[in-house]
This record gives C-alpha cells, sequence and structure tokens, in this order.
C-alpha cells in the first residue's frame, strides 16, 4: 500500500511511502477525494517517506488542493526531503501550497 | 517483463595526453505501453547510475524524475497506453555524459511548440503540463526527434553531463 491514511483530530494525514508517480496518482487522489466525499476539510500529505514526485504526482497535488478550496477546505504538505523542495520551487508550487517540515509542526498549526 | 540488452565498449582514446581508455555502458529494453513498467526500469537506470558513480542528487532527483517524465509520456500521450504497442528505451553512459533515449510508437510531436512556463496564469492551477518544464530543468539538454515521413516512431533524447 503506497499509503497510509491516519486522522488527528479534524485533519486526516495522509503519508506517501515510495514515490508519487504517475503509476499510483490516480490511487492517491482519489485516496484523498474519499475522504473529502466523507467530509474532511483538512487533508495533510506527509512526505517523511518520499523519495521524489513527478509532473503527474504534482498535478494531482495542485489538482486535489483545488478541489479542497471549493468546499471550504484546505491541504497542506509536510516533511518535503531537500530534493522535493526543490522541484516545488522550480515549478514555483512552492507559493501554492503551504509547506511544513515535519507533520507534528503542521498538525500544530492547522 | 521487459526484454534486455546489455553491452560494454573500451573506446581508446588518444590525443596529446597519454592514452586513456573510456568505458561505454550501453543497455536497452523493450517495454509494453503499461504504465506498471515505468517505476521498475526507472529503480534499474538509477542503479546503474549509481553503480557508476554518477552524484547521489542527480541519482535521487534529476535522473528518475526526467526519465519518469519522458516514459510516462510515451506510454500515456505517444501509444494511448495500448499495451499492444511498445516503448524502447536506450541507456548510455562514458565519461562525460549520461544519455536516455525513450522512443514510442506514436506520431509523435513538436517539443519546441510546448512551452508550458511558471510564467503562464494557468501554471498554478492546471493539472497537467509540467513534464516537459521539468525534463528541461532537470537535464543539460532534451532533444526531441520526430518520425521521418511515413514512419512511427518519437524519439526524446536526455542528456546530463557527469558533474
Amino acid at each position: 500500500m503506497p499509503f497510509q491514511i491516519e486522522t488527528a483530530g479534524d485533519v486526516v494525514v495522509v503519508a506517501v511511502i515510495g514515490q508519487l508517480v504517475v503509476g499510483n496518482r490516480q490511487e492517491f487522489k482519489q485516496s484523498v477525494l474519499d475522504e473529502v466525499e466523507r467530509g474532511a476539510r483538512r487533508i495533510l500529505v506527509d512526505f517523511s517517506e518520499t523519495g521524489y514526485v513527478d509532473s503527474s504526482g504534482l498535478g494531482a497535488l495542485v489538482s486535489l488542493n483545488k478541489r479542497l478550496r471549493e468546499v471550504g477546505g484546505e491541504l497542506r504538505l509536510a516533511a518535503l526531503n531537500e530534493d522535493m523542495r526543490t522541484l516545488f520551487e522550480l515549478t514555483r508550487l512552492d507559493t501554492l501550497f503551504r509547506l511544513y517540515a515535519s507533520r507534528a509542526e503542521a498538525l500544530a498549526q492547522f | 517483463m521487459p526484454k534486455r540488452w546489455r553491452s560494454f565498449e573500451t573506446v581508446a582514446v588518444s590525443g596529446n595526453v597519454a592514452p586513456v581508455s573510456v568505458t561505454i555502458v550501453r543497455r536497452e529494453w523493450t517495454i509494453s505501453s503499461n504504465i506498471a513498467h515505468i517505476e521498475p526500469l526507472v529503480s534499474e537506470v538509477v542503479s546503474l547510475c549509481l553503480e557508476a558513480g554518477l552524484s547521489p542528487r542527480a541519482c535521487r532527483l534529476n535522473i528518475p524524475v526526467a526519465f519518469t517524465e519522458a516514459l510516462s509520456n510515451a506510454i500515456v500521450c505517444g501509444n494511448n497506453e495500448d499495451e499492444r504497442r511498445s516503448v524502447t528505451a536506450k541507456f548510455a553512459l562514458d565519461a562525460e555524459l549520461l544519455t536516455l533515449e525513450v522512443t514510442d510508437d506514436g506520431d509523435g510531436f513538436d517539443a519546441s511548440t510546448v512551452n508550458f512556463s511558471p510564467e503562464d496564469g494557468d501554471w498554478l492551477v492546471r493539472e497537467d503540463g509540467r513534464g516537459l518544464f521539468l525534463m528541461r530543468s532537470l537535464m543539460d539538454r532534451v532533444e526531441s526527434q520526430r518520425p521521418t515521413k511515413g514512419r512511427r516512431g518519437h524519439t526524446v533524447r536526455l542528456v546530463l553531463k557527469r558533474a
């Protein structure tokens, strides 16, 4: 299972294990959309166990962010490694999402 | 399972300095157009690069992301995920350059006309269109070769200088 979903209060935390790429982005996206459908409005994606993300993974995050905003919710990201930070900076998606150093820090400020 | 070939060439290079020999590592794979084949192939290429001493950062970021993009474009856009159609990937590594070539079975496109960038107004809301941008950002050179008239097969060539 490339994703682990847990709840912390009213925040749904989705941990990505391995990569978030074209091969699993649909499963990832649907897992989060299912949580939104069940009423979740605060979603935190934890990348502490993620290697890299490709353009499909980035696109899935952009799409989910849009969906969350439509329903009055928010998507936040935590624990990006140095390489993923570089990807977000290159694509300027670091200006779209709130990025946190760790899951704990993100949860404390959600 | 992908078909594989492996070859090594040792080329004598001479000039004004003492002759040296440069080992060129070449590999080639042919896979069917299923996105499930991407990660294992990327992983194999990254292993080859690590074994050859390419920088850890390039092996964690530039190579896997750019190669994933090229394979993904070939399988999804070039071959419409039709498993009867194949994608060929070639790997060549010498003392100076890593070259990765991905060829699909489609009609190709003119990559020079695809220039989505973070300057675009819809960049932060669009779901797709970042693949070529990432390849160009992470590689030293990205070349696109369309099929000659009457033939099929579009090739993307990724070139990275060894640090």
